[in-house]
């Protein structure tokens, strides 16, 4: 029942939403729905971490041979933790952002949570992309209506992109459907799908295409610097924390085992794309005046690192890509939190219009100082650990006769990273106050507390990792094995 | 009473948690109990770091292991702390050296607000534990956590006065040139694990690394150990990556003492003896190292001759000092390396205190053209300054003799040129030093007359940690004599042999015949003294006043090495990235995104399927009405 209840308990919550007119009483109502939610997840992670708690099953479209399968593996618990803990940091880390028609601003965020969960739970393909496109349309709702001044050219680009990406996806879905051996939408028929070889490359694209746009993926990703510039902050959380992860989990539990000949024959390709793209939005990260173009930048080169070591497969590599889809959204929502902070304090994103904030505002500076340090996967930090799994993946993998060209390249990325987030840091953080910042206050208890527990999390998750690897290490395997059985 | 040694983990702890008690209570603790906890701490951990010397040198190590950091699948990475000789002997050296600099701190930071003299110290605590992870560390893994931690720390402190732009920008170099090489380390670790799967050491009971390099090809060894020195050139500002560490003088003076003796900058030394085996079994990379280390020697003594900044002409007497120990790494002194970062760590702690000291007298001035006739203003700076100055000059029985002494020889008995060159550079080192001591001490003071009035000598937390410091720099060469002149008289050696015994076994050591000793070690000590004596009787009456030209200016401007990086490296590559960004970016893709999207939008009108033509709309229409189909089958369950 807990994944039935991870979809249920937002997206009842977020239809109820609507109807709660009052601003105070809609945002405790989301904060109080979010909690909740966590407390499941957290039950599912306990308690109730016995295999029937984890899977439910019902008939839901009998002709087509598709049902209301979900259940939970390791890397989906991963996942719904995730998402279940970034909505109360939001919630809590944005109490003071004002919305208009607050209640619809919430409904929809709690409908967006709801798809996620359903995106991460889904064992059939149907509902998989059913919650895929739920978990879309509330973020197009919420930055068309709640977004800056390009808001609606910027939500039709991202539109475009996600829908002719989701196209692409349905189709394969719907001829891999025709080729399961019992006519099925089941995870496990897809698993077994008797694929021509003929065909394995262009499904191999259409995935592709679908997910990389979502991660996204070099040369997929200009929707994304934009959509999260102009999209309300709370929601590009949303979107780059745990939205950005559909695409990553879409690899991970439905291309790579559903096409594993394909995934080897054509993984060079995209990883190709992948280093490409580390370095290209390194580099640009470099150039962002923007606050939130920069960290955009620098989420794409992240994920990139993610695509490599996917693209590139090795255990040691996908167990980093599930622990860095945690910690890559604990930071980045990190980084998000101040954006936040300071643009509402200083009407202002520009770098070059800040500075000296360390004088006013210890406090942000400190925990700034030390997301931005998780950010380059300073050893110690959450992002290490992934970020170290994934480039020993790609350096001992012995299918992709690039690995060592792979990892030297890419690994330029973490001097660039270096290079991009310290300049920000220096530039926000030090020198004189001006003018505009001179006026600055340090921030308040709740901001305080929220970043401070996301610090927490990043020591804890840096130093001690074993318990979230040990939780993921079963399913990474089973996802790894797959790539075998069809493929020996 | 083995067990002390599993109590290891005390050592790093205490720090750590001086680290948070400064850290989290700066704006309560008083500037004092700052001061002793951030000092007390570290004392701690020199008291345990004896306590296991003692144990270590019965013969008693040990691998204590906390808890298990990274274990995925196959690959095992524990988080241990190896207790062996080299591992203590370094743990003597941090902590001992980084409690005087601590105790020192306190009274040269006196003028900090509280609150920032606690995020000092805090910081300072921060440092020493990272090193201690770094030497401790049992593996790879653990001694990059501590390498990077060192590079952060360096980072913190060089920008420790934020307000400062340039200091800041100074720290941001140190960082990034550090993270270059931390790539290079980076990739050699993945390199191990490909080829033997683990990154444990070897230990007595335990098949590590260095029990598998048989395992390992020419080419893997050779890849392997030049990656892992790449990865000491940026740590120990070697060729190229040096030129972050004279820039890193941007912070407090005790934060340089600290990064150029007991921490940071001979974790390089440590990494490669650690790995010594590898290294003899790598005769490519071998020459590689002895002859980056020359280089780096010579390079950076040249431009100490003209540096008119008493810090800037320590800080290249760091990177000189550490292209010796590299030197001697280079032709297999394993031991004489090692002895080198210990008596280098004794006088360049206490020459940074002492300038420290002066600086401190003369209210933030640190050039010395400003400065003159010290000598009777602050006796006991100078006469400590002036014991560092001949122990660095390789002055017998001084501790600095005997080291480099010892790195020498061996560098004859591999190649006389490497000797000669490194006499050359002794010769500067003597030259350099003694243009400082003499235009900082004798002579006419030749500052203002307010600076004159405020002479004065350090307190005693500034004057005790340099007086301990000019003992060590005199005596500390003596556990390292030579075979030649005294027999059996290398303790250093006897101690450390277990960590090089495999190498010893490997490598055909070649033995001077003791007349060939004597008059090299006459040579060089003679080639100091005439330095010294050259600078001395230069630079006490008449300084050097005048702005450096011709080829004085070059080394005056270090070569230009700096610009010469930005203009090749660092320029081009920003506007390469502006390129991306204005051009492909915006351009390229954005274009044939906007192209395809004006596309549909196009075929959409004329089409015209939706009155409106918003092809948005339209689709999304379509796409609600399809996933509310869906969510309505699902209640209506056909029967």
């Amino acid at each position: 029942m807990i994944p039935v209840l991870l979809i249920v308990v937002p997206l009842l919550s977020g239809l109820l939403g609507f109807f709660i007119k009052q601003e105070k009483g809609a945002r405790a109502w989301a904060l109080l729905s979010a909690v909740a939610t966590l407390v499941i997840s957290l039950l599912g992670l306990t308690v109730f971490n016995k295999g029937n708690h984890l899977a439910y099953d019902a008939t839901w479209l009998p002709a087509l041979n598709s049902s209301f399968a979900v259940s939970l593996d390791g890397i989906s618990q991963v996942l719904c933790l995730l998402t279940a803990v970034s909505f109360p940091i939001i919630f809590i880390a944005t109490w003071h952002s004002n919305y208009k028609n607050a209640h619809n601003f919430f409904a929809f965020m709690l409908l967006s949570q709801a798809g996620l969960m359903g995106v991460f739970v889904a064992a059939d393909a149907l509902l998989f992309y059913f919650f895929w496109e739920l978990a879309l349309i509330p973020a197009y709702f919420l930055c068309s209506q709640w977004g800056g001044e390009r808001r609606i050219a910027v939500t039709f680009k991202f539109f475009i992109y996600t829908f002719i990406g989701s196209l692409f996806m349905l189709i394969a879905i719907i001829y891999i459907y025709f080729h399961t051996p019992d006519q099925s939408f089941s995870i496990k028929s897809f698993y077994n799908a008797n694929i021509p070889q003929s065909a394995q490359d262009l499904l191999f694209w259409c995935f592709f295409i679908a997910f990389a746009v979502k991660m996204p993926l070099f040369p997929f990703h200009t929707w994304q610097p934009d959509t999260y510039e102009q999209a309300p902050t709370a929601t590009t959380m949303v979107l780059s924390g745990v939205m950005v992860k559909m695409g990553v989990f879409g690899v991970i539990h439905w291309l790579v085992p559903v096409l594993p000949t394909a995934t080897w024959a054509r993984g060079d390709v995209a990883a190709i794309l992948c280093v490409i793209g580390m370095l290209y939005a390194s580099f640009l990260a470099w150039q962002q005046d923007d606050l939130k173009r920069l960290i955009a930048y620098s989420s794409i080169a992240h994920i990139g690192l993610m695509g490599l070591a996917i693209f590139v497969p090795t255990s040691l590599g996908i167990q980093g890509v599930v622990i860095q889809m945690f910690n890559h959204g604990i930071n980045i929502i990190g980084l998000w939190i101040v954006v936040e902070l300071i643009e509402r304090q200083f009407h202002t994103r520009k770098i070059s219009e800040l500075g000296g904030l360390a004088q006013k505002a210890p406090a942000l500076a400190i925990l700034l100082v030390i997301v931005a340090l998780a950010n380059v996967a300073l050893p110690l930090t959450n992002a290490f650990i992934g970020e170290f799994l994934m480039f020993t993946g790609v350096f001992t993998s012995n299918t992709s006769r690039f690995n060592f060209i792979f990892t030297a390249v890419g690994g330029i990325s973490i001097i660039l990273s270096a290079v991009y987030t310290l300049n920000m840091i220096q530039r926000v953080l030090f020198g004189n106050t001006n003018t505009l910042t001179a006026t600055g206050r340090d921030i308040r208890f709740n901001e305080k507390l929220v970043l401070a527990v996301l610090v927490v999390v990043i020591v804890v998750m840096g130093v001690y990792p074993k318990p979230m690897l040990d939780m993921t290490q079963g399913a990474v395997d089973t996802i790894f094995s797959k790539m075998f059985i069809k493929h020996p | 009473m083995k067990n002390v040694l599993e109590l290891a983990w005390l050592i790093p702890l205490f720090p750590l948690v001086g680290f948070l008690v400064n850290g989290l209570c700066r704006n309560q603790l008083s500037k004092s109990l700052t001061g002793i906890i951030g000092s007390g701490v570290i004392l701690a951990s020199f008291v345990m770091s004896v306590l296991i010397f003692m144990q270590v040198k019965q013969g008693n190590t040990q691998v204590v292991s906390l808890f298990d950091f990274i274990h995925v699948g196959k690959l095992s990475i524990p988080f241990a702390f190896q207790i062996d000789q080299l591992s203590s002997l370094f743990l003597l050296i941090i902590t001992g050296v980084g409690f005087l600099i601590h105790v020192y701190s306190a009274a040269y930071m006196h003028e900090e607000e509280a609150p920032h003299f606690a995020r000092y110290f805090a910081y300072l605590n921060l440092f020493v534990f990272s090193m201690l992870l770094l030497v401790m560390g049992a593996n790879y893994v653990i001694m990059f956590i501590g390498w990077e931690g060192v590079g952060l720390c360096s980072y913190l402190l060089i920008g420790y006065w934020f307000k400062n732009i340039e200091y800041g920008n100074a720290a941001k170099k140190a960082f990034i040139m550090n993270r270059i090489g931390d790539l290079g380390f980076l990739i050699a670790i993945f390199w191990i694990i490909l080829k033997l799967g683990t990154v444990s050491y070897s230990t007595p009971e335990q098949t590590g690394v260095f029990d598998l390099f048989n395992r390992l090809s020419a080419t893997d060894i050779t890849g392997i150990t030049l990656l892992l020195f790449l990865g000491a050139t940026g740590k120990s500002a070697q060729i190229p990556l040096y030129t972050w560490l004279p820039d890193a003088m941007a912070g407090p003076t005790p934060v340089s003492a600290l990064i150029h003796a007991a921490t940071m900058v001979t974790a390089g030394i440590y990494m490669i003896a650690r790995s010594n085996i590898l290294y003899t079994m790598a005769p490519v990379t071998q020459t590689v190292v002895a002859v980056i280390g020359l280089a780096t020697a010579l390079f950076a003594a040249t431009i100490a001759l003209k540096q008119n900044d008493i810090k800037k002409v320590l800080a290249y007497s760091t990177v000189s000092q550490l292209g010796y120990m590299f030197l001697g790494l280079g032709v297999g002194a394993y031991t004489g390396a090692v002895f080198h970062v210990m008596t280098h760590a004794f006088f360049k702690a206490l020459l940074f205190l002492g300038a420290g000291s002066v600086i401190h007298a003369m209210h933030h001035e640190q050039d010395i053209r400003n400065m003159g006739g010290l000598k009777k203003h602050l006796p006991i700076t100078h006469i400590t300054f002036l014991l560092g100055c001949i122990a660095i000059a390789g002055i017998p029985p001084f501790s600095g003799f005997f080291s480099k002494d010892e790195i020498l020889a061996a560098a004859y008995a591999k190649n006389p040129v490497y000797w000669i060159l490194g006499v050359a550079g002794a010769a500067m080192t003597a030259f350099y030093m003694f243009r400082l001591y003499a235009s900082t001490f004798l002579g006419q003071f030749r500052g203002t007359a307010e600076q004159k009035h405020h002479l004065h000598e350090s307190p005693s937390a500034m004057t005790i940690p340099l007086i301990v410091l000019a003992i060590l720099s005199v005596v500390g060469g003596w556990i390292g004599i030579p075979e030649v002149l005294m027999t059996n008289a290398h303790a250093l050696e006897h101690f450390l042999a277990p960590v090089f015994e495999k190498s010893a076994a490997l490598a055909a050591t070649h033995h001077l015949d003791h007349s060939t000793e004597y008059l090299l070690m006459g040579i060089s000590v003679a080639v100091a003294a005439i330095a010294i004596f050259i600078a001395t009787s230069r630079f006490s009456k008449k300084p050097d006043l005048q702005e450096a030209t011709g080829f004085g200016k070059v080394l005056a401007n270090k070569w230009y090495v700096d610009e010469l990086y930005n203009a090749i490296i660092v320029k081009p590559l920003f506007v390469f990235g502006k390129f991306l960004n204005s051009i492909i970016e915006k351009r390229v893709i954005d274009g044939i995104v906007n192209l395809t999207g004006r596309l549909v939008h196009y075929t959409s009108r004329q089409v015209r399927l939706v009155q409106s033509g918003q092809v948005g709309s339209y689709v999304l229409l379509m796409v609600l009405s399809i996933l509310v189909f869906f969510a309505v089958q699902f209640f209506v369950k056909s029967k």
